[in-house]
């Protein structure tokens, strides 16, 4: 049984976090970032051709981690394969021991660097779950019956900051139904908002880890603003941001605080520090983790 | 119908640099509707070329003709020995149209499009067409208050949005409606959200075997054999 699923099991507060693989062969940057985690973080979510920029893919960097002694969320998205692709390497993560499994849609290919490129999404992220259920139960989405089957803990993504919320409370709704036996969030920076989502949410019944970026400068901060759904950093934090010398220590700082907040309402966080890897056993530290 | 616009004049011009008596083919269906290739446009083009030859001193000619549809055997045949005396034919149809006149004149005459085809669609207003539906085959729309997944969604979604939609607006474009919030606010106001709630499987891409073929009953050989074998009675 995974770490995760375990902690999951045992209703402990969950903490994870993240890694990008890099584009090009050099795993040692990558690589490098799962060491300054530390112990507290319980497994590491690798992106899958994130942001639809060309890269070295999840399952690899899932196995290269691994071979390091760390637990990996392997993240699938929906953009780049078709459903005969999609389980094949399903069946391939089980073979390296890939225990927990995150299925999302995936940016739209319009969005990387690949603009021209064809995009797949022959199944969506719903289905990507309910595929992954049924090679766990032996049986691929025509039928076919599996000679050994695979494992995992499946999870999913919600964003909480969307309106209309009903349609994010209706779909992962759908992914738990799916399989999902957990949900991790978009990045949450308004904890009261939060909060009234998770009443809204009350009668899930697994676990949420709700998102955290740790803001970096004003300019992400706004450029998040901007363009990323569902996402909006408050004027005050930005506030913050600017009167600081020491940017990383409020990054730093701002998410502590947003995790001691919100950590009432949730059953553990996702700390996705792009880039700021040794930050987080101090985040963890401050939140009092 | 079917949307379509007219390639950019030098691209147009550079497809024609061989062939010295040109005939610019319109179509007057729904190219002509979507004011890309009908009767007044096939007119304007042949003008422009006729200018920028002139001006170039090239010595080619260009003349015009359009006949109703070019995705209709009987009416190409009527003109076809016409077709016959120009050295290449720029179809302003759509890919349809281009292919079909092509098929008619099988080999004789070389045919090249004007237009690039690009969607089916509706006038939103005048002058402004939108994609609507992407003709695959097995239709949900009654599942999803009329808007289709698989079109208005640019990720052809089955089960509701991803996570890029703000302000109701598409993550691939800011200036384009999310197509599952504009699902979402339609079965809202049909009363019918539940229709929502419910898993959707993968959807059915083999429901088109592109090139695909339709054979309406009446037409199949079977029932054709059968009123023949009455007929003989
Ligand atoms: S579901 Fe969409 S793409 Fe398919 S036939 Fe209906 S409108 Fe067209
Ligand atoms: S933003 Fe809406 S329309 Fe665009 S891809 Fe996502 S769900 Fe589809």
């Amino acid at each position: 049984m995974s770490k995760l699923s375990e902690a999951i099991k045992n209703k402990e507060f969950v903490i994870t976090s993240e890694v990008g693989p890099p584009k090009g062969t050099n795993m040692k940057e990558c690589l490098e970032e799962a060491k300054h985690f530390g112990d507290k973080v319980m497994a590491i979510n690798v992106t899958d051709i994130q942001s639809a920029v060309m890269r070295i893919g999840s399952l690899a960097t899932c196995i290269k981690l691994k071979e390091l002694g760390y637990e990996p969320i392997m993240q699938m998205v929906c953009r780049d394969r078709n459903r005969l692709s999609l389980q094949s390497e399903l069946l391939n993560a089980d073979i390296f021991g890939i225990e927990n499994m995150l299925c999302l849609t995936g940016d739209h290919q319009t969005l990387g660097d690949h603009p021209e490129c064809k995009g797949v999404f022959d199944l969506d992220s719903v289905q990507l779950l309910a595929a992954a259920k049924g090679l766990m139960a032996g049986q691929d989405l025509a039928g076919g019956k599996l000679d050994g089957s695979p494992n995992f803990l499946l999870g999913g993504v919600v964003s909480p900051g969307l309106e209309p919320v009903e349609l994010q409370i209706m779909k992962m709704e759908k992914k738990i139904q799916a399989g999902a036996k957990f949900i991790q969030t978009q990045s949450i920076f308004e904890p009261e908002k939060f909060r009234q989502f998770m009443e809204k949410v009350k009668h899930i019944n697994v676990p949420i880890f709700a998102g955290i970026i740790i803001l970096k400068s004003v300019g992400m901060a706004r450029f998040m603003n901007k363009n990323v759904a569902g996402v909006s950093v408050p004027e005050e934090m930005i506030k913050e941001m600017k009167a600081t010398k020491d940017k990383k220590a409020t990054g730093v700082a701002i998410a502590a605080r947003i995790i001691r907040e919100i950590k009432p309402y949730c059953q553990g966080v996702h700390i996705m520090p792009l880039g700021w890897a040794d930050t987080v056993p101090e985040i963890i530290k401050q939140a009092e983790l | 119908m079917i949307i379509a616009k007219l390639k950019p004049f030098d691209e147009i011009k550079e497809m024609l640099e061989d062939y010295r008596k040109i005939l610019v083919l319109g179509c007057g269906s729904c190219v002509a509707v979507c004011m890309a290739g009908g009767e007044k446009e096939a007119g304007l083009l042949t003008t422009q070329l006729q200018m920028a030859f002139e001006l170039d001193k090239s010595g080619k000619t260009v003349e015009t003709i359009t006949i109703l549809r070019q995705c209709d055997r009987e009416y190409i045949e009527e003109v076809k020995e016409k077709l016959g005396q120009y050295d290449a034919i720029l179809s302003i149809a759509c890919g349809v149209g281009v292919q079909f006149t092509a098929e008619v004149l099988d080999g004789t005459k070389i045919l090249l499009p004007g237009l690039n085809t690009t969607f089916l669609g509706a006038t939103a207003e005048p002058g402004t067409w939108v994609e609507r539906c992407l003709a695959c085959g097995d239709c949900v729309l009654d599942e999803t208050g009329g808007v289709c997944p698989v079109t208005m969604c640019s990720k052809s979604l089955m089960n509701g949005p991803c996570g890029g939609h703000e302000e109701g607006k598409c993550e691939v474009e800011r200036t384009r409606d999310c197509g599952w919030v504009l699902i979402y606010e339609r079965l809202k106001k049909l009363n019918k959200l539940d229709l929502l709630k419910t898993f959707k499987g993968p959807k059915n891409y083999g429901a088109v075997k592109r090139p695909d073929k339709i054979i309406h009953e009446a037409y199949q050989p079977v029932a054709v054999e059968k009123e023949e074998a009455k007929d003989k009675k």
